[in-house]
């Protein structure tokens, strides 16, 4: 493999890595906070992806209008199962809200194929064009991409360490009873972090519409399971370890097809799952929590 | 307190009447519907592997309580490995020959064959995998599930010859799986999972549901049992594929997707897990159901979910919650009642 081509390959990776951190970030804050593994959460940027092929093909809204669409759908969505499906089930056994979650993705992946056609809707590219740097060619989308996940990123960051409700999230995450001794409003501040999470769901689902420009109704089970991956390796719960996870989960895939094995990339992948939870469950950036008797 | 005590050796010759009467009224339903027989016949062949499916599942999901998601992975490997065995023998030319009896050794060889493999399947993802809990154990066992899968699709390529056929599938497989062997495996197997869940092992498998930490203190080997129920599950599941190769005659890797686990799993959820009969009940009901309103299959995957979503709303122990059925108890209690007449229970006992 020639370097240029390998430098080529990293780029790639980098691309679809950033769409994984950002979904994995969904995933971390979730689970940071009320423990549940939210299968939903794939599903919710098919919806977006959806939003964004309508508002484009269908509609020929300029760009802008079909990103908040998505961001606006996929936020409501988001909110709206959280209320619906995981909020009367707050005291419930962890195993019962892990089963909604699940039973909330298959209906929405279901419930897609009903109303949108089971069939793959393909787009024309929303950012074409690339530009040659040194002899690689680095596409528009790709840099769009890892600039918008990365300011994303930022953002995210800044909210929850510096804002009011990112305080309150961080203390939620940390003891839920405590918080709400303080005075903290729990339903408020987990509706927040599904919204944010959701939003950044939606902003993911129009950059993975960068990189393959299609729609189909499962396409958000295997890029949710992947991003879940990604939480898991940087430690879940953990906002930088989401960003690093996605981004070697990316660079990982794109490597193993660059080594002529594209039909391996899926089982490299969980691979990798499996060896991280059992020599380092807690992740590369993850708290070891000891439970207690 | 039941006052009527049935002796056990009577209690299981009841059973035996009432499974051999079962068989006798299944077998004239299809010999008597003539033509539409043979698709009743097939029907009843998918209940039987589902009815195992979720049985097998509902030992890790229900009596261990743990989430396994991968459990169409040990049916894919017994399928496979079944059937790979099963196209090896002369079973084929035999059962074109009209001699089934003649198959019947080797299917026996075939099904301990499935078993074996996904057990060793299973002692190889449970050892990991049941160190951790919950969401995790879920989402190993997803991944180990779709290991398999991708492994299944692309090994004839990294071996150099064809002994899985890839993504264009597993054909020619001996249809060795009639109605009676569906029938005998699956009592069998019903049989199997009630014996291991009476026994002490099956009691330690509930205590650590119960809790874990409890029942290691009072010197339950948890690692031990816990392994012990997932590969039991497995090898069962394995069971379950081989017999749907031996009923289907082609196999593809893409049957066993996660969607398939998801699947079997509802039946176990709807049923309620930790019951036996309401596994055997969902798988029926969520079988046959589909099949007696054709026009109702596109919408089967979002009822399924929603009615998943519903009943962890407003039922989440399932439709039979952790009840199970014994024919036994129930004549007890029936002889009770005609011998005691309509006296509530605690006038008999004083």
């Amino acid at each position: 493999m020639t370097f240029s081509l390998l430098i080529a390959q990293l780029i790639n990776g980098l691309q679809t890595g950033s769409v994984y951190a950002l979904v994995a970030l969904g995933y971390s804050m979730v689970y940071g906070i009320i423990k549940l593994l939210n299968f939903a959460h794939g599903d919710i940027i098919m919806v977006g992806a959806y939003m964004v092929y309508y508002a484009i093909a269908s509609f020929a809204l300029p760009p802008i209008v079909a990103v908040i669409l998505a961001v606006g759908v996929s936020t409501l969505l988001g909110v709206t199962v959280e209320k619906v499906a995981y909020t009367p089930l707050r005291s419930a056994p962890r195993l019962s809200l892990l089963i909604t979650a699940i039973g909330v993705s298959f209906l929405l992946e279901n419930g897609a194929q009903l109303v949108f056609g089971a069939d793959q809707k393909s787009m024309d590219p929303m950012v074409t064009g690339s530009i040659s740097m040194g002899g690689i060619s680095v596409s528009y989308a790709a840099i769009v991409t890892i600039v918008v996940s990365v300011i994303a990123m930022v953002v995210l960051t800044i909210v929850v360490n510096r804002t009011k409700i990112g305080k309150a999230m961080r203390a939620v995450s940390e003891d839920m009873g405590a918080a709400q001794l303080m005075g903290i409003s729990l339903n408020r501040t987990i509706s927040m972090t599904f919204a944010i999470g959701s939003a950044l769901a939606g902003i993911g689902s129009v950059l993975y519409l960068c990189a393959y420009p299609q729609a189909s109704p499962t396409m958000g089970s295997m890029l949710g399971i992947k991003a879940f991956v990604a939480a898991v390796l940087g430690g879940i719960g953990s906002i930088p370890g989401a960003m690093i996870g996605g981004f070697v989960i990316g660079v990982l895939e794109a490597l193993v097809a660059a080594a002529g094995f594209s039909m391996w990339k899926d089982a490299a992948v969980f691979l990798i799952l499996i060896i991280v939870l059992v020599f380092k469950p807690t992740g590369i950036l993850g708290k070891k929590i000891q439970e207690k008797v | 307190m039941r006052k009527t005590r049935i002796s056990t050796p009577i209690r299981y010759l009841i059973n035996t009447a009432l499974i051999v009467v079962l068989w006798v009224l299944l077998t004239v339903v299809i010999s008597a519907s003539g033509l539409k027989g043979e698709y009743y016949r097939g029907i009843m062949i998918t209940i039987g592997i589902n009815i195992i499916l979720a049985t097998s599942l509902n030992i890790v999901c229900g009596y261990l309580g743990q989430l396994p998601l991968g459990h169409a992975g040990f049916m894919a490997v017994g399928a496979y490995s079944g059937a790979i065995f099963m196209k090896s023998t002369p079973a084929a030319a035999l059962l074109r020959a009209g001699n089934s009896a003649a198959v019947i050794p080797y299917l026996i060889i075939a099904v301990v064959i499935a078993a074996v493999v996904a057990g060793l399947f299973g002692l190889l993802i449970g050892i990991p995998a049941l160190r951790l809990k919950g969401d995790y154990l879920a989402i190993i066992t997803l991944g180990f599930g779709e290991i398999i899968r991708v492994v299944l699709t692309n090994i004839d390529s990294v071996l150099g010859f064809k002994v899985t056929y890839g993504a264009s599938g597993l054909a020619r497989i001996p249809k060795f799986t009639n109605f009676n062997v569906m029938y005998v495996f699956t009592v069998l197997i019903l049989f199997l999972i009630h014996v291991f869940m009476k026994s002490r092992h099956g009691r330690a498998v509930l205590s650590i549901r119960d809790n874990e930490i409890a029942s290691e203190s009072v010197g339950i080997n948890t690692t031990f049992y816990k392994t012990l129920a997932f590969v039991f599950s497995a090898m069962l599941a394995g069971v379950a594929g081989c017999l749907y190769a031996g009923y289907l005659g082609s196999l593809y890797p893409s049957t066993f997707k996660f969607m398939k686990s998801i699947e079997i799993l509802v039946m176990v959820v709807l049923g309620g897990m930790g019951s036996m009969l309401g596994s055997i009940i969902s798988a029926v009901v969520l079988t046959a159901l589909p099949e007696l309103l054709r026009s109702f299959s596109d919408y089967r995957m979002v009822v399924y979910s929603l009615a998943l979503v519903l009943m962890m709303l407003f039922r989440p122990k399932g439709l039979m919650g952790t009840y199970d059925f014994s024919m036994g108890d129930t004549l007890e209690r029936i002889i009770d009642r005609i011998r005691f007449g309509g006296k509530s229970r605690k006038e008999v006992q004083g």
